[in-house]
């Protein structure tokens, strides 16, 4: 497999109040299944999230549910064969559509003192109301995205490829105003 | 702002994140071709239009992404109640408040 081009993720804004980067590849699937999912979860090798907004992590695998049918899945490049067909092998028990959805998006990984401020210049929501490790989906400045909250003031925030620089030009600004308010 | 509880999240969200979709409860027929133009009219252009608690469907576009129900208030502009799509069309007299 490719090694990554660099052990960091490359910064897109910085200020004072809060840092935005540009989080490493990593392969996504997007879930849907209904019904008994156990014999998904043994295949996936871990429990799947039963509220909306809720995560779970199984070994490698990280899984958001962001609909009563829905997940997104998030794992390392490289591994999702091996994903695909242990899924592919209970189709039969559990019909369910998987789909690599890795090309989409890009994560802009949000942190910084002021993290939570710079998401409510673009969110209706308050993004208080993510608990430290769920996610929603959301609308950001127009855009639907996803967000993850990883930490008290660290977000990842997934951003399909075509509306990333609009939603990254919003970042930016208010990384600098933001920063700029506290000096 | 509206606020809107979508009955999938079992959360209280800003209208930013739903799209209206009409009024609820509009049941295709199961024969269309045997619909007189009258019936087809009927299906296809008349709503109730009503002063007062409107029976009408919700997107939770930017989240869960599911259509749900709702009753709104449409002197008010108050949300009564939303319920699941597939739900029954809930009672009125026990919603209290403004409905009638
Ligand atoms: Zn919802």
């Amino acid at each position: 497999m490719n090694k990554p081009m660099s052990s960091e993720p490359e910064v897109l804004a910085e200020s004072a109040a809060v840092r935005v980067r540009l989080a490493k590849p990593c392969a996504r699937l997007s879930l849907r299944a209904r019904g008994d999912l156990a014999p998904l979860e043994a295949a996936l090798g871990l429990s799947l999230p039963g509220k909306i907004g809720e995560r779970c992590t199984g070994g490698e695998l990280e899984a958001l549910r962001l609909g009563p049918d829905e997940w997104m899945l998030h794992l390392p490049e490289g591994t999702v064969e091996g994903v695909l067909s242990s899924c592919a092998g209970v189709y039969e028990t559990l019909p369910h559509s998987l789909v690599d959805v890795s090309g989409r998006e890009v994560t802009f990984q949000i942190d910084g003192a002021r993290a939570t401020e710079l998401l409510t210049l673009g969110m209706a929501r308050d993004p208080e109301s993510i608990a430290v490790g769920e996610g929603r989906r959301t609308n950001f400045d127009g855009v639907t995205v996803t967000i993850w909250r990883d930490a008290d003031s660290a977000y990842r925030m997934d951003v399909w490829h075509s509306f990333a620089p609009h939603v990254l030009h919003l970042l930016e600004t208010g990384c600098r105003e933001l920063a700029a308010e506290a000096v | 702002m509206l606020l809107i509880t979508c009955p999938y999240c079992e959360e209280t969200l800003p209208e930013a994140e739903f799209a209206y979709a009409g009024q609820a409860h509009v049941i295709r027929p199961e024969n269309p071709s045997g619909q007189s133009d009258e019936q087809w009219e009927e299906f296809l252009f008349i709503r109730e239009n009503p002063k007062g608690p409107h029976f009408e469907r919700w997107r939770h576009l930017h989240g869960c992404g599911r259509f749900f129900n709702a009753v709104r208030d449409t002197v008010s502009d108050k949300f009564l109640t939303t319920y699941r799509a597939g739900a029954p069309r809930p009672d009125l007299a026990s919603l209290g408040g403004d409905a009638k």
